[in-house]
């Protein structure tokens, strides 16, 4: 049984998380993610939960971590400059393995930008935009269905692999309005426990580290500095940080198969695109009206770690073309992965590429 | 068959609430597909405001409306802004006494604003009239569906008095598509 | 040894200096811990960056060691999710004033039930004695050369006026008096601000003709003026010399506080 609704994708975000089981908000109001907030403000007491609206970004991304220490389930929802502002935290999440979900209603950037319109330009950031070495995981949602889902998803990626996870949406998909259902309950993923002996950033084959709330009575320090299995700062043996780092890099990058979530259409099509987020769905709707043509799809819903071997279910690809709201980012990690030319198609502006536009683009490289 | 609805007029008016109304109504209680969007920004304080959807029987891929088939306009500067470049087999039902203008397509004229203050007491219902003749003008979506979508979304204690604007709107769309301006 | 059951005896050298003050705050805390009962699995340690964000490290409970300024936004995310638990903020002058000026005063302001000890050295120490915020005017660092030309922020002054329940300051040299009033801190629900200016014999003294600790601590003690002398030399005209700084408890009272145990 579910309940079914006609809803803003932004609200759908929020429903996704209470339904996840996240019980901490922190958060700054910035468009257009601010519904986000709004509806857990309304939520959140509601169901035992605490929502605060902290003094800036930075301060929201250290509240939920700190909230997510005691074993809690924490998100915050940001844009743009926000995001920029939680970056050098959100570093800190993945250096000290934090689970916790981080909402990205994408705007027209640099800078103040385009508040009220869309973008996707925050791929590469999301990605590398702490300094140092690390890995992360990102969704990309294109419906208001799959802004309850996959922010459901998150809740338990971030929970299994211990990351800050990302719902790296946008202003389209975040303020639309459809039906979807809430379904009476999901499927949530704990953190594997500590187990009793082990010690707190010891990790298993998997390289994740069993989790020890705080007040669990383990007396865990937790530190951004270089550590030990202890979680002692450790900061100057090179075996040390080269040992921590790579486990970092690695307990994501390994499972890029096991954790991949993308959707082919037509493998065996010679002119392909490949999308994320809302720009899939123009691809889809010229799909829909172009039937008898040659087009495949790749539609990635999880785009870091980068799924490489997605792009080789279209055996007979010759060209791919990649719509994307930004200049072309993700054009690169495709790029380098295939032999066939790869065609960026950006939009900026703040709007969804249209069918016609997207139409004369596939009569060019056919 | 899909249909893009946009529905412009000055803040306040509620434009952006008559849109979700009727995705409501297509996606809940028709059985149909919907997707609503709106324009963000600074106008939707005061100056024109806009909010649209589109209505499909089949699952809806590309979400944004681009070449509006059927227009409910209620300011000048809304027409303006939004309604001008309607396409001519387009059709448009607009507030009579708020906007000066005529649309080279079809259009229904509905005094909505005037029916809402002098007629049902209330200003504040004159985009309920508004829908209300836009569903007995073009179809859209059923008067069941309308009306339960009307009485989710308005506050409590106001359902009467929305059911009544609606039932006006009916009417007055009903009397507009028999009696061609 | 003061509370032996609260030290990582496995952490230990530590990274201070000799001569260091924050050796006597963690001492003091750990006392007042004690003396509060508190358990470990029911207590937890945050901080920032800089030397006195490198105590929680040396403490045996939960503890983390966060970004620099940030702690008291760290702090309040654990403090709301787990009003149960005791948590109890090591900054510094840099930490808290510098970069984390702004969580301070709001943390204040919400009144959040935690207890928050401000090593204050006058110095950014960690990074080998540059200008902070609390750098006395005309006073020397490596990025004052000529002196520091700017004021310097009253930080239990700053807490008052931003809304904490409780606010306190002494010196390193004044131990039971400090011990105390972090004990009092623990007790008070809401913000508890306890500014502890305490010595950086390293990279203050150094570069101000107190190189040798016990000139240090004697400038410490010669500059602190009981908070109700202070008031009364005040109100009968007299002079105060400068350079002096009020000690003694600066605020106790009972606003509405946030992240009180239910």
């Amino acid at each position: 049984m579910s309940r079914v609704e006609f809803m803003q994708g932004n609200a759908a975000c929020a429903e996704g998380a209470l339904a996840a089981g996240c019980r901490f908000f922190g958060g700054y109001p910035i468009t257009p993610s601010t519904e986000i907030a709004e509806t857990m403000a309304r939520r959140l007491p509601k169901v035992g939960g605490v929502f605060i609206s902290m003094e800036d970004e930075l301060a929201s991304i250290a509240a939920v971590i700190g909230a997510a220490w005691t074993g809690t389930r924490a998100m915050t929802a940001t844009s743009g400059p926000g995001f920029s502002l939680m970056m050098e935290n959100i570093g800190y999440a993945a250096m000290t393995e934090t689970p916790c979900v981080i909402v990205n209603i994408q705007r027209g950037g640099p800078s103040t930008g385009q508040p009220t319109r869309a973008a996707q330009g925050d791929m590469l950031q999301c990605r590398f935009g702490s300094h140092g070495d690390y890995s992360t995981i990102a969704l990309t949602p294109n419906s208001v269905q799959e802004m309850f889902d996959l922010t459901v998803k998150a809740f338990n990626l971030a929970n299994r692999f211990r990351v800050p996870t990302l719902l790296m949406s946008d202003e389209i998909v975040g303020h639309m309005r459809e039906r979807m259902a809430i379904p009476d309950s999901v499927d949530i993923i704990p953190p594997a426990p500590l187990a009793e002996g082990s010690l707190p950033f010891e990790a298993g084959d998997d390289g994740v580290p069993g989790f020890a709330p705080f007040g669990s009575g383990r007396s865990i320090h937790v530190t951004g500095l270089t550590h030990d299995e202890r979680g002692y700062p450790d900061t100057t043996d090179p075996e040390a940080h080269d040992r921590l780092v790579r486990r970092l890099v690695t307990k994501v990058e390994s499972a890029r198969r096991e954790i991949a979530d993308y959707v082919v259409t037509n493998p065996d099509a010679e002119t392909v695109f490949v999308t994320y987020g809302p720009p899939s769905r123009t691809v889809e709707q010229v799909m829909h009206t172009h039937p008898d043509d040659d087009i495949g799809h790749l539609r990635l819903r999880l785009v870091w770690p980068f799924p490489e071997f997605a792009l080789q279910e279209f055996p007979n690809a010759k060209v791919f073309l990649m719509p994307e709201l930004n200049m072309g980012q993700m054009v690169r990690e495709v790029q380098r992965h295939v032999d066939q030319p790869v065609i960026s198609i950006p939009k900026i502006g703040g709007e969804l590429h249209t069918p016609a536009e997207l139409v004369r683009i596939l009569e060019a490289h056919r | 068959m899909r249909h893009e609805v946009r529905f412009s007029g000055y803040g306040g008016q509620g434009i952006i609430l008559s849109a979700v109304i009727l995705g409501r109504a297509a996606a809940l209680y028709d059985n149909k597909y919907a997707v609503q969007t709106q324009v963000y920004g600074p106008e939707a304080r005061g100056g024109a405001s806009m909010g649209q959807v589109v209505i499909d029987d089949e699952p809806i891929l590309y979400p944004v409306v681009t070449d509006p088939d059927i227009y409910v306009i209620m300011s000048q500067q809304g027409f303006e802004k939004y309604g001008v470049w309607a396409r001519e087999d387009a059709v448009m039902i607009l507030d009579a006494d708020l906007v000066r203008s005529r649309p080279g397509c079809r259009y229904y004229e509905i005094p909505a604003t005037a029916e809402a203050k002098e007629n049902l007491g209330r200003e504040i219902v004159a985009n309920i009239v508004m829908m209300g003749a836009l569903v007995a003008t073009t179809g859209v979506v059923s008067r069941e569906a309308i009306e339960r979508a009307v009485l989710d979304s308005v506050p409590k204690g106001t359902e009467d008095l929305n059911q009544k604007a609606l039932k006006r709107g009916f009417e007055l769309g009903e009397l507009a598509s028999t009696t061609p301006p | 040894m003061i509370a032996p059951d609260w030290f990582r005896e496995d952490r230990l050298p530590h990274i201070y200096c000799a001569g260091c003050g924050n050796g006597t705050v963690i001492n003091c805390t750990l006392a007042a811990v004690e003396e509060m009962g508190w358990k470990r699995n029911e207590t937890v340690f945050v901080s920032g960056i800089g030397c006195s964000s490198r105590a929680p490290g040396y403490i045996l409970a939960d503890s983390l060691h966060t970004t620099h300024g940030r702690a008291l936004a760290f702090a309040t995310g654990v403090k709301l999710a787990r009003p149960d638990l005791n948590v109890v903020v090591f900054t510094g002058d840099g930490d808290l004033a510098a970069i984390g000026g702004n969580h301070f005063i709001h943390a204040c302001r919400r009144n959040m039930d935690m207890t928050v000890i401000c090593m204050n050295n006058q110095i950014y120490g960690m990074t080998g004695g540059q200008g902070s915020p609390t750098t006395p005017q005309g006073a020397f660092s490596t990025t004052t050369p000529y002196g520091s030309s700017e004021p310097a922020f009253d930080l239990a002054e700053l807490a008052v006026a931003a809304g904490a329940n409780y606010v306190a300051r002494w010196t390193s040299y004044h131990v039971k008096e400090l011990t105390k009033a972090i004990t009092t801190g623990m007790q008070t629900p809401g913000f508890a601000f306890i500014e502890v200016r305490t010595q950086c014999p390293t990279n203050f003294g150094r570069h101000n003709k107190l190189r040798q600790i016990p000139d240090m601590i004697e400038y410490l003690r010669g500059h602190a003026m009981h908070v109700k002398k202070y008031d009364r030399l005040l109100e009968e005209g007299k002079p105060i010399p400068e350079g002096t700084f009020t000690v003694g408890e600066l605020a106790r009272r009972n606003r509405p506080a946030m992240g009180v145990r239910r």
